[in-house]
């Protein structure tokens, strides 16, 4: 319990502080929450879905507290906790597990909440943007907050970028993602990591569908520390959709870790999961990935795809894609490769005159590229091409926004 | 201090199996009469048997090393075993409910030649014989099926071994491997352990602790074993443990098939079974081998059954070795059980061909570890599960590929079918790559039985029943062509019959 | 333009060729014919640089550089180029973008600036009708989903956008109908100019009645042991290579 202290600790000295910066609704929770962390600690590599990571070692260095309030948002659907048009209280923390050891950490220190709120057969005409900037000059922890609510029939599409200076300072980011989707609603989530081999990132994704829906999540790791990404799915009303992507470009000695579930817990509902990996130098990838299909969920559709390159003999991935199915009336695969590039194409492509180191970055662009096809907002996407081609080619690293490069 | 007990006739209440007069009755009669009937091999062996006092403690371990006259390396190998179980936990992680097993309410010896051996002839009892010969494994040389050698265990004691001798001839050494222990000792002393250490996991420290019999094959240099080597394993005595315990050693430049079996009478309690089996196969040589597991699973209630609890390893430690286990598992309450590869040579190449069919209540945790080690080393994994009932039935496998294993290559396919909406099929593999040759391809389905396919067959005039049978045996083809001749016919009546009653 | 000398190779520790001797002066064509396994295929892998080939002896030059101290790729901008037997599909990688990285890495090679995208489309659309190829296949990723003929004709269309010197027709015959092999043997006869050579693989007669060769080769077990004029192909067409192998054991 070395690791947990100083955040029984901080919260035991802070936990007014935060109290008085926060709402009600957050505060209503936010004890037992603590409570539950303190007891229980951080997950160790024993419990299954956190074998790969080992987070006691993430959360060990001496963070300082981010309370910085949330700044203003000039979209109509975007709103502070604080100033919430509807009553959070049915939602808050109820779809999240709250018996995870990050999101209760999370609920406990949270300060400020972020909601994206799209009523009844709304649609936003332009995408949502949320831009998570990491800026500090000491070691800073923060803890972000997202309660995501679409009513019956709205529409949207959200995009969240993670963006670091490129300082020697570094990260650590709890956060809980909390996504209600009431009857026939659609949502595109996409999140987009760029940061820097400073930034450590664990975020807990809680989705919850109704009848109907169909969300997307996409989550790119183009750059990044140590990345553990969490993404529950319930599958909650009949004929409800999800579809779960995921990039992950290792380098350095980065690591990334997702790990979803996707609970089918009622008949005639989709899943589609396709994760794609290309580790280099010393990263570590992991992949694990379970469909769950509850007795009633027949006619359940799932497919999961999980396929990675190992570019260096010193990189490392794990995969684990998992089925657990009670319901007999089901189809459900999952897939998943490791390998490296496939040589008789680079022969080819050399002997057309190709360099290799060329022929080689096509080669990988084209295998995430499967990936990024699948991004339905199309500047994002076109704009992931770029990215994802620049940091196969290295130049990511000096990233076009951040203000030191200018 | 501990006293033998002596049991006269054993006292056994043989369960008839239900006949059709019960299908009348309860809605479920018929159902449950199919499952209590198909079990062929619930039978007792009315055998006077010498049953050591139930409970496990280190004068237990003694005991058993006294009685089979063990020299004092081995006894100090159970003791340390003993000593390593004592603090460890049962394993939870498996997705079975395995119960709270009392291992103080089990006897860890029970001998049903005890009789034959105090009256100075060495004869088998003629009872004995008997319940071999029902088994379909005939005992005598001039009755069995050509081209296999048996050794035939019950409970704790290797029963017999047939055509010794006629191996011997080629230098093939197989007998028990308490025999062993006399006959081979520094052969056995060099093995034993090597493969499955006893801290490898829970049950494999008990094994080693307690093991009773089981087979010992070596074969040696430049050899090919002219039959099929086969042991039979059979529980009889009640509220005992069969802990056998097997070691194949196939040296350079050999061949031999190996295949096992096994059976137990139906009891309304569980019987433990947690067996280790240890393969070494050195440079150029190949084994294969094949279990048709047919344990009591229970009945239609989930009550009794064997708790079949295994560590099978083979360590393909010479270059170019080869080592295929098939399995074909039909029986246990609850199966836990992973044969297993490490691939140490180089260009080594290991298989594992697996059909596990759970009906009733059955719970099956089975599938492979394929260490990946030496250089250019090959895998193939092909499982397929078939769930009925209320039966869960899961493949739990691990690939992994070390920093040296150059050019290593894994395909792993894992089907489950459904056939029923209240079992469940899983699978859970576990992948671990450190090495960026390698290529490492997984798949897995899991579908319902195609009902298209039945229909076509009804609208033929087969029955929906006939047809499971039929689809079934269809989908695990693929596996049993892998099996020996005598035992692919087995395996295929074994799955019909094993899923009689599922469908319709 | 090519010289073989003493060439020795295997694969997979296999020696296949066991002391090829073979010049190609510019502008000749030269068919290579020979039993399957004779090293046919090995010989056009080794002169292109295949890293799964090893040469254990010999040398090749072409046109006077040291071409076994060459990278595959550099084998390429110096002007050699091999339609595959069975070209390789590249999921993901569009036509387009593949032939642009392959055309401009050229150009670089030759000290020239990229060319313009518009400059590059119009080459595209050019080379394109020259082979009589569809402009859908050029959206697509590089062989994926293509017919074995659209296969054969996109070696062909790189071909005319990567204008080589010498080119190594592998196979290019096999599996394809008459219509389509008439194309493709068109579409060659086009692209070549005087100083252009080549080296045909073939089991047929069929591919040289449209390519006439100055030279036939017989390669057997790893070396060449016939060579005359085009005459040969026809008798081998007719008769085999029985008559060839049986002579040989005569000889010797």
């Amino acid at each position: 319990m070395e690791s947990e202290r100083q955040y029984i600790e901080l919260y035991h000295d802070a936990a007014d502080l935060i109290r008085q910066r926060s709402c009600a609704v957050m505060n209503a929770v936010r004890d037992a929450a603590f409570q539950a962390f303190a007891s229980q600690g951080f997950p160790s590599r024993k419990v299954e879905r956190y074998r790969y990571t080992d987070v006691a070692a993430a959360f060990a260095p001496n963070y300082g507290l981010s309370l910085f309030p949330l700044t203003s948002h000039p979209s109509p659907f975007i709103f502070s906790f604080k100033d919430a048009p509807i009553d959070l209280t049915p939602y808050y923390n109820k779809v999240a597990d709250a018996s995870d050891g990050i999101t209760a950490l999370n609920t406990a220190l949270a300060h400020e909440g972020l909601l994206i709120y799209v009523p009844r057969n709304h649609r936003p005409s332009a995408p949502i943007q949320v831009d998570n900037w990491l800026r500090a000059t000491a070691p800073t922890m923060m803890n972000r907050r997202v309660l995501i609510l679409l009513e019956e029939g709205a529409d949207a599409t959200i995009v969240i970028n993670d963006k670091a200076d490129a300082q020697p300072v570094s990260f650590l980011t709890t956060q809980v993602i909390e996504v209600v989707c009431k009857a026939n609603a659609r949502l595109d989530l996409y999140e987009i990591e760029d940061t820097n081999p400073l930034c450590a990132r664990f975020s807990n994704v809680y989705i919850q569908e109704s009848r109907d829906c169909s969300v997307k999540h996409n989550v790119v790791t183009l750059f990044n520390g140590h990345t553990r990404n969490l993404c529950d799915v319930y599958l909650q009303g009949e004929n409800a959709e999800i579809t779960l992507n995921g990039c992950a470009i290792g380098s350095g000695s980065q690591h990334i870790d997702n790990n979803t579930l996707i609970a089918h817990q009622v008949p005639c509902c989709q899943s589609r999961q396709l994760y794609k990996y290309v580790l280099d130098d010393h990263s570590v990838g992991a992949f694990a990935g379970k469909i769950f299909v509850g007795k009633e969920a027949q006619k359940t559709s799932s497919q999961e795809v999980n396929a990675n390159l190992v570019a260096a003999s010193t990189a490392r991935m794990y995969t684990q894609p998992m089925l657990e199915i009670y319901a007999d009336d089901v189809q459900c695969n999952h897939g998943s490769t490791v390998g490296l590039l496939d040589e008789s194409a680079l022969f080819y492509m050399r002997q057309r005159g190709i360099p290799e180191a060329e022929a080689r970055t096509l080669l990988k662009n084209a295998f995430m590229g499967q990936v990024i096809d699948q991004i339905q907002y199309q500047p994002l996407r076109d704009k992931l091409y770029v990215k994802v081609e620049k940091r196969f080619r290295g130049e990511l690293e000096k990233c076009e926004e951040c203000r030191l490069c200018k | 201090m501990l006293k033998v007990k002596k049991q006269g006739k054993m006292d056994v209440s043989v369960q008839t199996p239900s006949t059709a007069s019960a299908v009348a009755q309860e809605p479920n009669a018929f159902v449950k009469a199919v499952a209590e009937k198909k079990y062929e091999f619930g039978f007792t062996t009315d055998v006077e048997t010498e049953i050591i006092e139930k409970g496990l403690n280190e004068e237990v371990v003694r005991l058993i090393s006294r009685k089979k006259n063990e020299p004092e390396w081995l006894l100090d190998f159970r003791l340390e075993a003993y000593r390593y179980w004592q603090g460890q936990q049962q394993p939870s992680w498996a997705h079975v409910t395995l119960p709270e097993i009392d291992y103080q309410a089990i006897s860890y010896y029970a001998d049903p030649t005890a009789k034959s051996k105090e009256g100075e002839k060495k004869e088998i009892d003629p009872e004995l014989m008997k319940t071999f010969d029902k088994l379909g494994i005939p005992l005598e040389e001039r009755m069995a099926l050509s081209g296999m050698a048996v050794d035939a265990v019950m409970d704790s004691v290797s029963v017999k071994t047939t055509f010794k001798e006629r191996l011997s001839e080629k230098g093939i050494i197989f007998c028990s491997i308490s025999e062993a222990v006399q006959q081979y000792p520094d052969l056995v002393r060099q093995y034993l352990g090597s493969v499955v250490p006893y801290r490898d996991n829970y049950f494999a420290a008990l094994n080693s602790a307690v093991f009773s019999d089981g087979s010992f094959v070596y074969i040696p240099k430049n050899t090919r074993c002219p039959m099929e080597l086969s042991t039979y394993f059979r529980i009889n005595a009640r509220n005992t443990g069969q802990f056998e315990r097997t070691l194949i050693v196939c040296d350079e430049g050999s061949y031999v098939s190996y295949l096992e079996g096994c059976t137990a009478p139906m009891r309304d309690e569980n019987q433990l079974h947690a067996a280790i089996v240890e393969i070494v196969v050195m440079d150029n040589a190949e084994v294969k081998y094949s279990t048709v597991q047919n344990w009591y699973p229970g009945d239609s209630e989930g009550r009794g059954g064997v708790l079949n609890l295994v560590t099978k390893r083979g360590h393909l430690r010479g270059v170019n070795s080869k080592l295929s286990w098939t399995q074909v598992e039909t029986g246990s309450a609850i199966t836990w059980k992973y044969p297993s590869c490490v691939l140490s040579g180089d260009n080594s190449q290991a298989e594992f061909y697996s059909v596990a069919v759970t009906n009733n209540h059955q719970e099956a945790d089975t599938g492979t570890k394929m260490i990946h080690l030496g250089k250019n080393t090959k895998s193939t994994i092909i499982s397929k599960g078939i769930s009925a009932g209320r039966s869960q039935n899961s493949y739990r496998g691990l690939v992994k590929v070390g920093k040296h294993a150059d050019g290593a290559r894994n395909y792993s396919s894992c089907d489950s079918l459904l056939l029923g909406s209240e079992c469940g099929a899983h699978t859970f593999p576990y992948i671990d790559v450190q090495n960026n040759t390698a290529t490492v391809e997984h798949e897995a389905t899991t579908s319902k039985i195609n009902e298209n396919q039945l229909y076509y067959c009804n609208q033929r005039g087969i029955s929906t029943e006939e047809a499971v049978g039929l689809i079934v045996n269809g989908y695990a083809k693929d596996v049993i062509n892998k099996l020996p001749m005598e035992f692919a016919v087995e395996a295929q009546k074994l799955l019909s019959v094993s899923l009689e009653g599922t469908v319709g | 333009m090519l010289e073989i000398k003493n060439l020795h190779a295997r694969v997979a520790g296999k020696e296949i060729l066991k002391g090829i001797d073979l010049t190609i002066a510019d502008g000749e064509i030269h068919a290579i014919m020979g039993t399957n396994g004779a090293g046919k295929s090995t010989l056009s892998n080794v002169i292109v640089g295949n890293p799964a080939y090893e040469v254990t002896e010999g040398s090749i030059l072409f046109n006077g550089q040291d071409l076994l101290a060459m990278t595959t790729e550099q084998r390429a901008h110096a002007g050699i180029f091999m339609s595959f037997q069975t070209p390789v599909e590249i999921p993901g990688v569009s036509m387009t973008n593949f032939m642009r990285a392959a055309v401009n890495a050229r150009r670089q090679a030759q000290g020239k600036e990229p060319l313009k995208s518009t400059d590059f489309l119009k080459i595209m659309r050019e080379k394109r009708k020259l082979v009589e190829i569809d402009q859908k296949l050029m959206t697509r990723s590089v062989n994926e989903g293509f017919s074995g003929g659209e296969k054969k004709r996109n070696e062909i269309f790189q071909m005319a956008m990567l204008e080589p010197t010498f080119c190594i027709l592998d196979e290019t015959d096999s599996g394809l109908d008459v219509d389509a092999l008439r194309i493709v043997a068109e579409g060659f006869n086009k692209l070549r100019t005087p100083e252009t050579s080549a080296m045909i693989i073939t089991h047929y007669q069929r591919l040289l009645d449209y390519i006439k060769p100055d030279l036939v080769h017989v390669l057997i077990d790893g070396r060449i042991v016939k060579t005359a004029g085009p005459e040969l192909a026809l008798q081998i067409e007719n008769e085999g290579f029985d008559w060839i192998k049986s002579s040989l054991q005569e000889t010797v």
